[in-house]
């Protein structure tokens, strides 16, 4: 039974993943960038939702609709400010990634000096009773991480394959310049991706508020950083595959905290994406693509 | 010395001449207490870095590889240097030298165990999976008993003495020196072509009969032997070390400092590891502002000037001289001889 528990904990830790990793993974799959801010995007949407919820006091569902729209918007302004001239100018792929690790030092120590380096704890975000399945006991943030990320996907995934904006997308990831071509306005379409990965990064960080009640300036580095290795994981580019990328991560690393050691956790998880990499260097679900002279 | 024409054998004359003036006048600064202990920590400093920078300019740059682990190189150095050093019964004058090439060795050896799989992936792969192999092995230097788990290694001896400042400098000024003259060379050389010659076109290289694995490999092992060197001379240079200390944030400021000065010029590499070490302790009076301005500093550098500071372009003495002179001469005479 303990095994069972920590494989439903290890699904609730894995939609935060999953949340983050589909954010990471759309913006690759459209302009191929590893975008290195995005962990720090939860960061600032964690923030907005104590600033709404402490500090203003205001209920919490205004809380996390701000968080959405105020990430969803930085998002795009990110893209407009630091990415879009590289972007327009087609400069080295290099330079982009560095401008993100830019953008993210900037992020860490704007809220640093903003909210102080020190943790700031939640007040308890959603409280229903947990769930009694026989002797399994499933608790209500796992539940509430597991329903939410799921209909996110689901909602995603008709986004991207039933409406227009959705279609100018995929268009555009395939190949840019001939979208163009065929009357897109690429740089509107970029500019929504990144504002639809950061609304979901804001959502994952309402959900990590809810199960770990703790912020911190520096909390998106290594989270972004596992994210980012689901993405990968599951298959960049691929929505489904950040999904399944993000619940075997959040299972790997709850099974080794429970039987092999905590502090090996990030090895494990590391250790997944080499030996996933050297077999399959797509991802579990991506698309083998052959190099052509 | 066949081979050289007179005009490199001047080069290498002036160079080395220039490389001994600037050693003479550190060495007496530091020795006459001009320089004290807190700034000649922070050339000592510098001279790591360039080091770092420079090694790492060897994969990025001239193979073109993106590598988001080399902290990690650093960290085996570091800790192979040191634990032999600490153990060994020798004087530290001794175990020193030895220590860096052990450091360098067994980094190399990492290098080699990494990159024969890892280079198999190319561009984003190959960043995820440095940058995976990297943090590996500082979580299990984390958990080690002989690395003394996060607590690190503490006592690691320097070769200064409260009175004398100068051997650390000696020492790590001119492995700084043999690091770049190694790099220049290796540049020009047979084998370095090839190396550039994968980063162009991989696939046009292995159609010419570039044995591109080896090649690959080479360029990578060879920078985490320098790594490890700079390593060892880092956790001797500081005394304690902490697998914190060689964290994913440590290659990621070695890999600014690369694209910062421009991919593949060496001297870009060696200007930006200068600057940015020394920035950040110049800014120490608005030490909450520094971080944030660095981060705009560093954005705007890339999105104005998206290859670095100086691209591929080298800076030349010899050319230099010939550019005055020859543009001199161009005046007199109008219509240049070129061919």
């Amino acid at each position: 039974m303990d095994f069972f528990t920590q494989i439903i904990n290890g699904l609730g830790i894995g939609s935060i993943y999953a949340l983050i990793a589909l954010g990471y993974s759309m913006v690759y799959g459209i302009v191929q960038l590893i975008n290195f801010a995005h962990g720090d995007i939860i960061m600032v949407g964690a923030y907005v939702v104590f600033v709404v919820l402490v500090t203003l006091n205001l209920p919490l569902w205004l809380a996390v609709l701000g968080s959405i729209i105020f990430c969803g918007l930085a998002g795009v302004v990110i893209e407009r400010v630091a990415y879009h001239r590289l972007l327009v100018h087609d400069a080295p792929r290099i330079s982009l990634l560095i401008t993100a690790i830019g953008v993210s030092i900037f992020l860490q120590n704007l809220f640093q000096l903003l909210f102080g380096s020190d943790a700031k704890s939640m007040p308890r975000m959603f409280t229903f009773s947990p769930l009694q399945l026989g002797a399994l006991q499933i608790t209500s943030s796992t539940l509430l991480n597991i329903a939410v990320s799921v209909l996110m996907m689901a909602g995603l995934q008709l986004l991207v394959n039933k409406s227009k904006i959705g279609k100018a997308m995929r268009a555009t990831s395939e190949d840019a310049g001939a979208a163009k071509l065929m009357g897109i306005n690429t740089n509107t379409t970029i500019a929504f991706t990144f504002g639809i990965g950061s609304a979901l990064a804001a959502v994952g960080a309402v959900l990590y508020c809810n199960t770990y009640p703790q912020i911190k300036p520096i909390m998106g580095g290594m989270l972004g950083l596992k994210a980012f290795v689901a993405a990968v994981l599951g298959g960049i580019g691929s929505i489904p595959g950040a999904m399944l990328g993000g619940y075997i991560l959040g299972v790997a690393e709850s099974l080794t905290n429970a039987y092999i050691s905590s502090n090996l956790t990030d090895a494990v998880v590391f250790g997944i994406l080499i030996v996933v990499l050297l077999v399959k260097p797509t991802g579990l679900l991506g698309k083998n693509v052959r190099e052509k002279v | 010395m066949a081979g050289m024409t007179k005009k490199k054998i001047i080069s290498y004359v002036t160079n080395l001449a220039i490389v001994l003036i600037l050693y003479f006048l550190f060495y007496f600064l530091i020795r006459q207490g001009v320089i004290n202990s807190y700034y000649s920590d922070l050339i000592n400093m510098v001279c790591i870095n360039v080091i770092l920078a420079v090694s790492l300019n060897m994969v990025t740059g001239l193979l073109g590889q993106l590598v988001l682990g080399h902290a990690g190189f650093m960290l085996v150095g570091a800790y192979s240097a040191a634990l032999f050093t600490l153990h060994i019964n020798l004087p530290l004058v001794v175990a020193f030298p030895i220590g860096l090439i052990i450091g360098g060795l067994v980094a190399a050896l990492f290098g080699m165990i990494i990159g024969i799989p890892a280079l198999r992936l190319r561009g984003d792969y190959l960043a995820i999976i440095t940058l995976g192999f990297g943090e590996i092995i500082r979580v299990i230097a984390n958990n080690l008993t002989i690395t003394n788990g996060a607590k690190g290694l503490y006592g690691v001896q320097s070769l200064n003495s409260r009175q004398n400042l100068t051997p650390m400098f000696t020492y790590v000024f001119f492995i700084a020196v043999f690091v770049i003259f190694i790099n220049f060379t290796f540049g020009t050389s047979r084998h370095g072509r090839a190396v550039i010659a994968i980063r162009e076109d991989e696939i046009a290289a292995e159609a010419s009969g570039i044995h591109t694995t080896y090649y690959k490999l080479l360029a990578f092992v060879l920078a985490a032997f320098i790594a490890g060197v700079a390593g060892g001379l880092f956790a001797h240079q500081i005394g304690i070390i902490d697998p914190s200390k060689f964290d994913f944030n440590r290659s990621v400021e070695i890999l600014v400092m690369v694209v910062l000065g421009g991919m593949g010029s060496i001297t870009g590499s060696i200007i930006a590891a200068v600057v940015l070490t020394i920035l950040p302790e110049a800014l120490r009076d608005f030490a909450d502002y520094r971080m944030l301005l660095y981060s705009i500093v560093l954005i705007c550098v890339m999105l104005f000037r998206p290859t670095g500071l100086l691209g591929r372009s080298e800076f030349s003495l010899t050319k230099f001289v010939d550019k005055i002179k020859s543009g001199g001469a161009k005046k007199k005479q109008n219509v240049g001889k070129e061919g």
